[in-house]
């Protein structure tokens, strides 16, 4: 290592922070989408009714079998273009990366409502509470609970997934350390200054998410 | 109040009821005892509509439970059923728990449902527990949340699936004590039990149930001083050293 210039990672930090911001960006909206529609899809590959719950299969098994990098270039290429008329970086890598995280985030969810114990539904069942019910005010509670490990991992391979958006130049962080390397002709200030970003971002969401479960466990 | 008839049940191939009849007339309080495997959780559960039957009727209060379309919460907790692990709901408090039911099914006023919750819990014996979380309950304690829990529904009968089962020795009195309770108060019950004592000082008849069958059927003196069949005689010789 050719003498590590702070120098130069110093003045390119305007450029950093707006990568940041972008990051953060691509990072939140895909959690949220990922995680609302990650919970309809699990519901949707439970139906009883077999007919119905093979899209939702068939979705999950089309997202996880292909590759991320793949998904995006269709979604920026091809989708996006197709709905908006012109492609868009950030609506591409948001949908690609909700799209993608939502098929995973289906399969933990399903995995945690069937770790609820059956007799949990029976006995709300002779109370009188419907199937949505139990749902909303019985079985997801305690299913959540169970799935917030698994969950963190899936954030934490989100916001590190986010860095491929760059390669339909979407400006978060891997974008400016490529643009950076390219202008000084240096590999160890961009890259590595990129590396300690996401480092710090994934360390902050899983100290979060481990707080969340720390004041759930309460009633454990 | 309930009926029963011809029930079958079957799981897969093997036969777990075979040709079931009784009937429970309102503030009976019937107990079914027979060894593990006589198909008495079995027909506790279909008569809860947990299970589906294969064949035969239920009829509760005339209504047909065994149509194919009709569903449990239609039944609004009518039917009350105390399980063998209590089902708890961990996520709730004791308050909570009792309430819940009769908020959203009832849609009775948080207030109201507290109220009536708190003279359950005092019922049996738990007010000061009213905010505590389940896990931090005893076995016997939870099990008299979940009669409460039941209770608060004001069901026309109540199914005990081994409730004292799943309990250490020293916690069986404190629930037996609120069924007692119960029973006096003129609750239909319907009680499957290991608990032979009980069985004899509560119930108005006791059904021995062995392979899928009803064996024998009588009053509690009866069934117990003077049993008919030769199983029910091997049995009651081993329960009751």
């Amino acid at each position: 290592m050719t003498s590590f210039n702070f120098q130069l990672v110093i003045d390119y930090l305007p450029y950093f922070f707006k990568g940041i911001i972008y990051t953060i960006g691509f990072s939140i909206a895909s959690i949220v989408l990922g995680t609302v529609l990650g919970l309809l899809i699990a519901l949707g590959k439970m139906l009883p009714n077999k007919l119905l719950a093979a899209p939702f299969k068939g979705y999950v098994g089309l997202f996880r079998g292909t590759p991320l990098l793949v998904q995006i270039l269709v979604i920026n290429f091809g989708v996006v273009p197709l709905i908006l008329g012109k492609s868009n970086s950030i609506v591409a890598g948001i949908l690609a990366l909700s799209l993608n995280s939502s098929a995973y985030i289906a399969e933990i969810f399903r995995s945690g409502i069937q770790a609820v114990s059956e007799g949990q539904g029976e006995a709300a069942a002779t109370l009188g509470l419907t199937p949505n019910q139990t749902m909303l005010h019985i079985i997801l509670p305690q299913a959540v609970k169970i799935i917030l490990p698994p969950l963190g991992n899936e954030f934490i391979s989100l916001i590190k997934d986010s860095s491929l958006a760059s390669v339909i130049s979407a400006p978060e962080v891997t974008y400016w350390a490529q643009a950076m390397n390219a202008q000084y002709y240096r590999v160890w200030e961009p890259y590595l200054t990129s590396g300690l970003i996401y480092l710090i971002l994934t360390l902050s969401i899983s100290s979060i998410l481990h707080s969340v479960e720390r004041r759930l466990s309460v009633n454990d | 109040m309930i009926r029963i008839e011809h029930l079958q049940k079957k799981f897969g191939n093997s036969e777990v009821l075979k040709d079931i009849n009784f009937k429970v007339e309102k503030n009976d309080v019937v107990v079914i005892i027979g060894p593990s495997g006589s198909g008495k959780s079995t027909l506790l559960r279909c008569v809860a509509k947990l299970e589906n039957a294969t064949s035969g009727d239920i009829f509760f209060n005339d209504t047909k439970m065994t149509e194919e379309d009709h569903k449990l919460c239609e039944l609004k907790g009518k039917l009350g059923m105390v399980f063998q692990h209590f089902n708890l709901f961990p996520n709730l408090t004791v308050l909570q728990n009792v309430t819940l039911a009769p908020i959203l099914v009832k849609k009775i006023d948080k207030k109201e449902a507290g109220k009536d919750a708190k003279y359950l819990l005092d019922l049996v014996g738990l007010k000061e527990k009213a905010d505590a979380y389940p896990h931090s309950l005893s076995g016997g304690q939870k099990q008299r949340v979940a009669i409460a829990r039941s209770l608060a529904m004001h069901p026309q009968l109540m199914l005990f699936d081994e409730p004292t089962s799943a309990l250490d020795p020293e916690m069986v009195g404190e629930v037996l004590q609120v069924m007692k309770k119960l029973a006096n108060e003129g609750m239909t019950m319907i009680i499957v039990t290991h608990e032979m004592g009980f069985a004899r000082q509560v119930s108005d008849r006791v059904l021995f149930m062995d392979g899928g069958h009803i064996v024998e059927e009588n009053t509690p003196d009866e069934l117990f001083d003077h049993p008919v069949h030769q199983r029910t005689q091997d049995f009651l010789a081993k329960v009751l050293v």
